[in-house]
């Protein structure tokens, strides 16, 4: 069963350490972008689906900071980072259904404070007053919490299949390589395998550039009818198949979430429903809040083996050149940090042959995936130029 | 209802570290780690155990894993656990902890079969090994309140 649906549009703010702006001026310009970049104006639109983060004047207020009337469909959806996926595919079916005609899907956030580090920010889980048990964490000294829980699996990882840091330290260097070439990239600086050993340790075993980066900006894209989206500026970027797989976590000890992500389930629902293989995808654009999670979500795809994606990764294929183009902006550890919408924005344009000197030669089907919590929540999109 | 931060009281320079505000919902979890005991949820229709932290930002765990059901008590656990997984703070978000970095953070399986964050000590970090035999032991940071923690088990 195909999709009825595209994204006709696309836009990406400036990304990083961009001061004095909020949240909702971010999604607005991003929305006003992607607008133009399909040939509408704000009028066409009839939804409106926000993805904030730190950011809480994103919940449904951004419609009226944007002054946008009369909407059909509008909310605010949270799956942590596997929402871009999960908003594409709610506004598909919004389509496909007719409640709604030409929807704008956004992320916006600006967590960053001129002179305050990232780790002072609001992703450090600061909140010394949460009472009862959820002050327990503090007490330990567990803050920003995603990067201790992260470590932790990653080091189960490490224990159960001997993953080593000269794999994981081949991803962060390949994604670097590709965001030399992507003008909205934050970090614009070659990167050897040498300076990720020397990168610091944030929580070991992650070092510093294992991690993703913080990011203020926005991206919004624009979805309509397939039908609609071949009247307009761009080539229509096709959603070929959806999937999603939160698979907890109970808190006992017979589950491994930490090894065992939804990315399996999810990956073989949004492939079925494309009515392809997995040798099928040309690119992939994985979520990467860490190196790690590239790695365990290409063995849950299948790409590998349960505990052989170190070794998989360990010859550069995902790399400028390889065989496996993965994460080709760069990603959200080299380029920016804009949740599930970062490899959703470089799907995109991949999909359209839009990537400049690092577009991939073949691109006829991009795998991306977005995933949230400590592995918890896993959505998966393939797109394509092709609608069948 | 908002509850102030607690800190342990402090008699050097510098801040002190976090003391948890038992509330209502955890109060005997707090009442029973000052007593020795590491209290749990326990299910009265099927006998689970499970951690009464469902999740970041969760206040209790709500239904059993295992057949949710509403009936949820509190019991204790033997205390004996084994080393899931850990992990070495470097990073400072805290003053309060500066002198401790770099400190461990570790998930350890209770033998209830219940997996829980928390810290080991009396183990030098470079002695971690996941596997490893562990105890609860108690921290004691104010009057009112001790949090659970881990050592070496013989």
């Amino acid at each position: 069963m195909g999709v009825n649906a595209a994204i006709a549009g696309l836009g990406i703010t400036e990304m990083g350490k961009v001061y004095g702006r909020t949240a909702s001026d971010f999604a607005g310009e991003a929305i006003a972008l992607a607008l133009e970049d399909a040939g509408l104006q704000a009028l066409d639109l009839d939804g409106l689906l926000i993805n904030g983060n730190q950011s809480e004047e994103m919940a449904p207020r951004l419609q009226f900071a944007l002054g946008l009337v009369d909407l059909r469909l509008v909310n605010t959806m949270s799956a942590f980072g596997s929402t871009a996926g999960t908003m594409l595919q709610y506004a598909a079916h919004a389509i496909e259904s007719g409640q709604a005609n030409v929807v704008a899907c956004v992320y916006a956030d600006a967590p960053l404070r001129e002179g305050t580090s990232v780790s002072q920010s609001g992703y450090s889980g600061r909140r010394f007053d949460a009472p009862g048990l959820a002050g327990l964490r503090f007490a330990y000294g567990d803050y920003g919490p995603a990067n201790s829980s992260y470590a932790l699996a990653l080091r189960r990882h490490m224990h159960l299949f001997g993953t080593t840091h000269d794999q994981l330290g081949t991803i962060a260097v390949g994604q670097r390589e590709w965001a030399l070439m992507n003008p909205h990239a934050q970090m614009r600086t070659p990167m050897t395998l040498e300076d990720y050993h020397a990168s610091r340790w944030i929580v070991e075993p992650l070092h510093l550039f294992d991690c993703c980066l913080v990011s203020n900006g926005g991206v919004a894209v624009i979805v309509t009818s397939a039908q609609r989206a071949r009247e307009l500026r761009q080539p229509p970027v096709y959603m070929r198949g959806f999937g999603q797989c939160a698979p907890g976590d109970t808190g006992r000890v017979e589950r491994e979430p930490a090894i065992h992500t939804g990315a399996a389930k999810a990956g073989e629902i949004a492939l079925r429903q494309a009515g392809l293989e997995l040798s099928d995808v040309d690119v992939l654009e994985l979520y990467d809040c860490y190196t790690y999670t590239v790695l365990v979500t290409l063995e849950d795809y299948g790409f590998c083996e349960k505990g052989d994606g170190g070794t998989f990764v360990e010859d550069g294929k995902l790399a400028p050149g390889g065989s496996l183009p993965c994460n080709t902006g760069g990603g959200q550890l080299s380029s920016y940090y804009m949740w599930g919408f970062t490899p959703l924005a470089e799907g995109v344009i991949q999909a359209r042959g839009q990537g400049g000197e690092r577009q991939v030669g073949k691109h006829d089907h991009v795998l991306v995936s977005g995933n949230g919590g400590t592995l918890n929540f896993h959505s998966t999109t393939i797109l394509s130029q092709h609608d069948s | 209802m908002t509850t102030t931060a607690a800190r342990e009281q402090t008699t050097t320079a510098g801040p002190a570290k976090p003391v948890p505000v038992p509330d209502e919902t955890s109060a005997p979890f707090f009442a029973g780690a000052l007593a020795g005991r590491l209290m749990l949820l326990r299910c009265r229709a099927c006998a689970t155990f499970s951690s009464p932290i469902a999740y970041i930002g969760v206040p209790l765990r709500a239904r059993c894993v295992n057949c949710f059901s509403g009936e949820l008590e509190w019991s204790a656990s033997s205390g004996r656990a084994t080393l899931y997984s850990y992990v070495i703070m470097h990073q400072l978000y805290d003053k309060a902890f500066a002198a401790e970095i770099p400190y461990n953070i570790v998930l350890v399986d209770t033998e209830e079969g219940v997996r829980l964050t928390s810290q080991v000590v009396d183990c030098p970090n470079d002695q971690l090994e996941i596997g490893m035999p562990l105890e609860v032991t108690f921290e004691r940071m104010s009057d009112e309140v001790a949090v659970p923690k881990f050592r070496p088990r013989g």
